[in-house]
């Protein structure tokens, strides 16, 4: 588990251009969207790409994303239980 | 200050129709244009459904008499039969008998070609001629020798979904400050991988019939379409006796900035573009008989139009319906096919009903009209918003 | 009628025009077939959450109007109108060779929503948070002259105060390599220096931005006066000289009232030709190039229009543009031609003020 969130983090930062960040940045709890991260909208289709493409989780429609990406902790479970690859 | 310019002739190619008369036939009798994908290779081809033209390009070329080693991308073949209609109808013989110009919207312009032999023009000398078509400007290059008017004013404007209401508004300014006696303005758009795709990214294409300001839209059907309006000055109008089809009374444009591609909660881009296009034409709210909404069925967008609606007419909403059930939302194409069903609606006295709709939205009460209606329309006002917080809006009236 | 002020101006382009205490006096002198804008540093300007998603384009264009809109002394301004040939072509083709190579899976919005060509018009106006009326012209070597022409109207019928232009195109790989391969890039690298003389099929291909804020409000800073500008869809090379004598009749000109021609050669010997005509009607006329050091692209012409306004407010001319041996006392009127490969042409004209 800890080793996916590692992966999600760097991910994260790659696939969203988060320049400045390193993975020590965030924290497994931290909001990513609104107050804490600042990630908005697009950022979430971006992440729903990320699921299906490393993960082989297929989202149709953009509102199941949020409460999956509400922080790397949420993210981790539920790809946990769900991915197929 | 609010006078209108005289719209003098028109031309359209969409979905639901080859020309004017054709588009008014499928929209009094509720015919939407909305399929399968015929025309493009596409994977997504059961995911979504399209407002597709019947013709394919090899039968543009011919109604338009175009040699084989042609380099018109689609846009420019529609662009030019629905712009030659428009002058047509306007009964002009002579284009270069006044100052005339060109002002033409598109978003795709070329991409069809270019997404078709992205990488054979790299290899194959037979495709290279459609590497100068792609840029937006082509298209319209084009359509203006195929109107045959030279050495004047001609420019493409790209606003994403509200580009075409943007170019009959800069026609409308340019006429009244007399820079120009006459202007065809308008768009042209074709379907392409690339808008299917780009759309399909932003999760916002419906895979059924698209339902405007219904409480279970799922999203828009992209279309294919192009209109044209010829826009002439009084002089003009007065010395050729010219039948005057409405009028373009008044014209907005604002930017939400508020996001890159999502409107507002509270429509605030949508509302000023409203507001300045009725103090254009020195109308109060009341005077609007009809609106037609830019509606696109996405969740987003019909929220926030609808809230915008609310702000400026208050309690007393007028009718209002969109027509993209019937054509799909054809980009920067929609505001001119909206033009020219808003002067059909004049001069018919009609009211299209917004198809599909099914269940009330939660957010608000109003409710678009769902039958055609008869009733005297003196001012019809036309939303067209885009990407990048563009939004705009056209009054178009029966009397100057 | 109002009268219509250019009172100030940004520039990002293959020179160091971003520092506008200089004038050109330093020339990168590149050889290349292909030449690069050097990049201010974007971070001072644009936050990086913002930033993060900004194709190249984007940063140039949001840049370059914040230069312009604080030289302005301005705290934001009425309308924003942005001109483009080719949008953020970068962006474009990222999208569309993911679709042909992913075949139209795991593709992600943000490459599209940089492709629409108001992206930069749209990220000026969340940028400085404009509500105002926002419009984006994309008729190739018109798309500059086409917000020129716009903003002109509006400020002379004084429906705005302060208005801002600019035009803005980036490079991208595959658009480079598919113009070289029909010619419409030069197939040898040139020195900027020699670029003019080459006598060579196509041009040397740029990039840049340049934004300005124009006004009806003059102020003792303002570069000069905007007169008048005209457009052509078309224009053949031996109606190029009669239309700019009518063009400047219209103004109450004459040939012999223009101090300086600043023309459009690129370098191409298929099209140069048009420049050539004209200036036979110009025989004491001192010219200025520009872009031998900008780069051929569509809005390159919004690079000649900062050209221009800086030599009017300095009444220097940097040696690198000078044309001719022509000599000018004080520099007055400046008229401004541009097209690109026969179409699309327009006369700009200038004045002191």
């Amino acid at each position: 588990m800890d080793a996916l969130k590692q992966e999600l983090k760097e991910n994260i930062i790659e696939q969203l251009n988060l320049e400045d960040m390193t993975t020590e940045d965030i924290a497994n709890d931290d909001m990513l969207f609104g107050d804490g991260l600042g990630l908005d909208s697009i950022d979430a289709l971006e992440l729903i790409v990320m699921l299906d493409k490393s993960y082989g989780i297929k989202l149709t429609d953009p509102k199941e994303g949020r409460s999956i990406f509400e922080s790397i902790n949420t993210m981790a479970a539920y790809i946990t239980e769900h991915r197929s690859k | 200050m609010s006078k209108g310019v005289a719209i003098t002739g028109m031309g359209i190619i969409s979905a639901i129709g080859n020309n004017v008369a054709e588009n008014y036939q499928s929209l009094i009798q509720g015919k939407k244009g909305i399929s399968r994908v015929s025309k493009i290779k596409t994977n997504h081809v059961n995911d979504i459904m399209v407002g597709e033209i019947d013709f394919t390009n090899e039968h543009l070329e011919q109604q338009l008499g175009l040699a084989s080693d042609n380099n018109y991308s689609r846009t420019a073949l529609l662009g030019a039969i629905a712009a030659k209609e428009a002058m047509n109808t306007s009964g002009i013989t002579d284009i270069n008998a006044y100052k005339t110009g060109l002002i033409s919207a598109t978003s795709v312009g070329g991409m069809d070609m270019t997404e078709r032999y992205y990488y054979d023009y790299l290899e194959n000398p037979s495709v290279q001629k459609y590497i100068e078509g792609h840029h937006a400007g082509d298209a319209t290059q084009k359509i203006a020798e195929q109107l045959g008017i030279e050495k004047s004013l001609v420019t493409t404007i790209s606003t994403a979904c509200s580009s075409a209401a943007n170019a009959i508004m800069l026609g409308a300014r340019l006429i009244k400050s007399g820079q120009l006696d006459r202007v065809v303005v308008g768009g042209a758009d074709c379907l392409s991988k690339f808008t299917i795709n780009g759309f399909k990214t932003l999760m916002i294409l419906s895979d059924t019939y698209n339902t405007p300001f219904d409480e279970n839209r799922k999203g828009l059907n992209l279309g294919e379409a192009a209109a044209y309006l010829v826009l002439e000055s009084d002089k003009v109008v007065q010395a050729e006796n010219k039948k005057v089809l409405a009028y373009v009374k008044g014209y907005g444009n604002a930017n939400d900035a508020y996001h890159q591609t999502a409107s507002s909660e509270n429509g605030d881009g949508a509302t000023l573009a409203m507001q300045k296009a009725l103090n254009v034409a020195a109308y109060k709210p009341e005077a609007i008989d009809y609106i037609n909404a830019h509606g696109t069925a996405t969740g987003n967008n019909d929220l926030s139009e609808g809230r915008a609606i609310i702000r400026i007419f208050g309690e007393t909403v007028p009718d209002f319906s969109s027509t993209k059930a019937y054509t799909g939302h054809t980009l920067a194409a929609a505001g001119a096919i909206e033009a020219v069903y808003s002067v059909l609606a004049l001069q018919n006295n009609v009211i299209y009903p917004n198809l599909n709709f099914k269940t009330q939205m939660k957010e608000f009460s109003i409710t678009p009209q769902l039958q055609l209606k008869e009733k005297p329309l003196q001012n019809i006002m036309s939303n067209s918003f885009g990407f990048g917080g563009n939004c705009s809006t056209v009054i178009f009236s029966k009397e100057q | 009628m109002k009268k219509v002020y250019i009172n100030s101006i940004a520039s990002i382009s293959a020179q160091k025009t971003f520092d506008n205490t200089s004038f050109l006096k330093e020339i990168e002198d590149f050889e290349a077939n292909v030449i690069n804008v050097i990049n201010p540093n974007y971070k001072d300007y644009i936050p990086p959450a913002a930033a993060r998603r900004m194709a190249k384009g984007i940063k140039m264009g949001v840049v370059a109007s914040k230069m312009a809109i604080k030289e302005a002394g301005l705290e934001t301004i009425d309308a924003i109108i942005t001109g483009t040939g080719m949008g953020c072509v970068r962006d474009s083709e990222k999208f569309v060779s993911a679709i042909i190579d992913n075949d139209e899976q795991y593709l992600t919005p943000t490459s599209f929503i940089q492709s629409t060509h108001n992206t930069v018009g749209g990220q000026i106006a969340l940028e400085l948070q404009c509500k105002g009326y926002n419009f984006t012209y994309v008729h190739a070597s018109n798309s500059f002259e086409s917000a020129l022409l716009d903003a002109k109207l509006q400020l002379a019928l004084n429906e705005e105060k302060n208005i801002l232009i600019g035009g803005v195109d980036e490079l991208g790989d595959h658009t480079t390599a598919i113009h070289k391969i029909i010619n419409h890039i030069k197939t040898e690298p040139v020195k900027v220096t020699q670029v003019l003389q080459a006598n060579t099929k196509g041009a040397v291909f740029g990039e840049g931005a340049n934004f300005f804020v124009l006004s009806n409000e003059k102020k003792n800073t303002s570069y000069a006066e905007v007169v008048a500008l005209k457009t052509y869809n078309s224009l053949p090379e031996k109606d190029v000289l009669q239309e700019a004598v009518h063009f400047l009749k219209e103004n109450n000109l004459s040939t012999n009232d223009v101090d300086l021609l600043v023309l459009g050669n690129n370098g191409d010997v298929d099209f140069d030709t048009f420049y050539h005509t004209l200036s036979k009607g110009f025989q004491d006329t001192q010219i200025a190039y520009y872009k031998h050091v900008s780069g051929e692209f569509n809005t390159a012409s919004s690079f000649g229009f900062w050209l221009a306004s800086k030599i009017l407010k300095t009444q220097t001319i940097p040696e690198v543009v000078k044309g001719n041996n022509k000599t000018t006392t004080s520099i007055k009127t400046i008229l401004l031609y541009n097209q690109y490969r026969g179409e699309n042409h327009s006369f700009t004209l200038l004045k002191q003020c």
